[in-house]
């Protein structure tokens, strides 16, 4: 993994965050990541889009990407900036979905209470060290598994290395 | 070692003699699914791959059925590329127009999901052939694309909650109910990572469609699947649908298990899921006086034959209230019909009804039946969340279908009793 770092604003949500919200099903006629973007959390928070930057930190409670199993919803977050999504726990499929598309997830109840909405985090991703205003939060760090997904840019790029040319 | 059905699962398809939770294993994909929505990704995904065929031609299964008939023309397009995909690639099972329906209702219908299989589908209600004694679970178009070219699929085998139902159902009650019930207890990430497994004498009651309906909403709590061992009411609906031959895994009685709960559904009365989460449920005679504007009645949680005849026994000689709009989707275009020889439909159209056709339409949202602000129904599909039918400020209520069909009699949420 290069550029392990990620410095940014952070953009916080609360509990139980479902992917219909973080792009509603009215938008799903389209696959293109961009066009995903521009209405990513339209319906609770339709200053994301217009607002966030490359390298921003997404924070949420629990259970975050609950719901639809629909793949656009990471794409979506990816695609708008958002380098990392920190949580207190995500929903399985979306966990799934996000490192396949090689966008990381850490899991850290102190780091999603701690890091308020508005400020800036720096967070490092290979070993979960998380820094905000309020101080210092050490995530659970990313499984092997995952961090070999994110190595390799993703599953696509995974199954290609490993499984197709052995 | 004992096992839970799903680690026997799982642990074979794997080639290995046992697995535990927490295992990280790469099983072969009996089934792999698509629909309209999550195939444009999938398909992109193994383009990218680069592999020319996919691993078994008659083993992915693609649906549409979330946008169609394609609501606009960008649908319209997606399911083009997927119609050319499916050509292109001789698949044997590609479902469009009359001949489709809705993915989770036609795949057990027309025979194409077994017990003891894997079947992983880019649809987070996979988990409804659960109920068949499959390990069946969700996934993302990128892990779709992936087991479409390679056939396997990597999964962390989950540890298992067990869910012990005993005791005897009231009047007007069902799988929908039981669901909603074991949501409002566990929350909805109470299952998460979990399997769910359903059992006792009140699951071994329960007809096949109930059980889809269970096993369906296990996602609801965060669950990866929702299993059922088969019984002989799986084998009697197995067998009148396919001659395939098939395993059948049962947990051993000494199987280790996460937690076990035991809900005694003696005391439970017909469940309404409030806004906006399927775990904020009441029992309908708390539910207050919340007047409504839509009812609706189908999807893959309730779109099914014995749902749409339970609908028109209460609404048999009455009317939906004025200003309440009843739509209801048959699951399948065979539950279409059959509705229709059984005079179930012309029952809807004289309570003032509107058909449509077997698709998911308003579940999600998409078209035929969408909120605006403001505006409540009742609905018996499976999620409840911020707009999911529409407007950001309309609010969705689930329900069982007795229930739905009973508060479009009477303009407000109530059950079949207050008729
Ligand atoms: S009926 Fe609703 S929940 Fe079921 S597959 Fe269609 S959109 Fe999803």
């Amino acid at each position: 993994m290069e550029n392990m770092k990620v410095e940014g604003r952070v953009w916080k949500f609360g509990d139980d965050i479902d992917t219909d919200v973080i792009i509603p099903a009215r938008y799903l006629n389209v696959s293109d990541e961009n066009e995903l973007a521009r209405s990513c959390f339209i319906d609770i928070r339709p200053d994301f889009a217009t607002g966030v930057s490359q390298g921003d930190v997404l924070v949420a409670g629990k259970n975050f990407g609950c719901g639809s199993s629909r793949e656009h919803a990471p794409l979506a977050i990816k695609a708008a900036g958002i380098r990392v999504v920190i949580a207190e726990s995500f929903a399985r499929i979306f966990y799934r979905n996000a490192f396949n598309i090689g966008l990381p997830l850490l899991e850290s109840v102190e780091g999603a209470n701690g890091l308020a909405d508005g400020g800036r985090a720096t967070v490092d991703l290979a070993t979960g060290a998380i820094e905000g205003k309020k101080g210092s939060f050490q995530a659970r760090p990313i499984p092997e598994f995952m961090a070999r997904l994110i190595a390799a840019g993703g599953l696509v790029q995974y199954v290609r290395k490993v499984k197709i040319r052995g | 070692m004992p096992m839970t059905i799903t680690e026997k699962i799982l642990a074979a398809h794997a080639g290995l003699e046992r697995v535990s939770p927490g295992d990280l294993i790469e099983a072969k994909v009996d089934v792999a699914l698509a629909n309209d929505i999550t195939a444009p990704l999938a398909i992109k995904v193994f383009d990218e791959i680069g592999v020319e065929k996919v691993f078994d031609a008659d083993k992915v299964i693609l649906v549409a059925d979330h946008f169609v008939p394609n609501k606009d023309i960008a649908s319209a397009q997606q399911v083009k590329l997927v119609r050319e995909f499916a050509r292109r690639q001789k698949l044997t099972h590609y479902y469009e127009g009359g001949d489709s329906g809705i993915e989770h209702v036609i795949l057990p219908e027309r025979g194409l999901v077994l017990p003891g299989q894997v079947i992983i589908g880019a649809d987070s209600h996979t988990c409804t052939y659960g109920a068949m004694g499959a390990f069946s679970t969700g996934v993302g178009s990128t892990d779709l694309g992936a087991v479409m070219a390679t056939g396997e699929i990597w999964l962390k085998v989950p540890p298992t909650i067990l869910l012990r139902y005993e005791g005897k159902l009231r009047p007007h009650v069902g799988g929908k109910d039981l669901i909603l019930h074991t949501i409002g207890l566990l929350g909805v990430e109470g299952a998460l990572y979990c399997a769910m497994e359903f059992a006792g004498s009140v699951i071994e009651q329960l007809p096949m469609n109930q059980r889809f309906t269970m096993s369906n909403m296990a996602i609801e709590a965060g669950g990866k699947n929702g299993i059922i061992a088969p019984d002989e009411t799986t084998l009697a609906y197995l067998a009148e649908r396919t001659t395939r031959r098939f395993e059948i895994f049962k947990s051993d009685t000494c199987a280790e298990y996460d937690r076990v709960i035991d809900i005694d559904v003696t005391g439970i009365e017909p469940q309404v899921a409030f806004p906006h989460l399927p775990s904020n449920v009441r029992a309908v005679s708390q539910a207050g006086n919340v007047p409504i504007d839509q009812v609706v009645i189908g999807s893959c949680t309730n779109g099914w034959l014995d749902d749409l005849r339970d609908a028109a026994r209460v609404l048999k000689g009455k009317k939906a209230a004025p200003g309440v709009r009843l739509i209801i989707l048959p699951g399948s275009p065979l539950i279409y019909k059959t509705a229709m020889r059984e005079g179930i439909l012309e029952t809807f159209l004289d309570a003032g009804g509107v058909i449509g056709p077997p698709c998911c339409g308003p579940c999600l949202g998409g078209h035929m039946g969408i909120l605006a602000a403001g505006e409540r129904a009742v609905s018996t599909t499976n999620r409840n969340f911020i707009g999911r039918m529409g407007h950001p400020e309309s609010e969705v209520y689930l329900a069982n279908p007795l229930v739905a069909a009973a508060s479009a009699v009477l303009g407000k949420i109530g059950g079949p009793d207050e008729l």
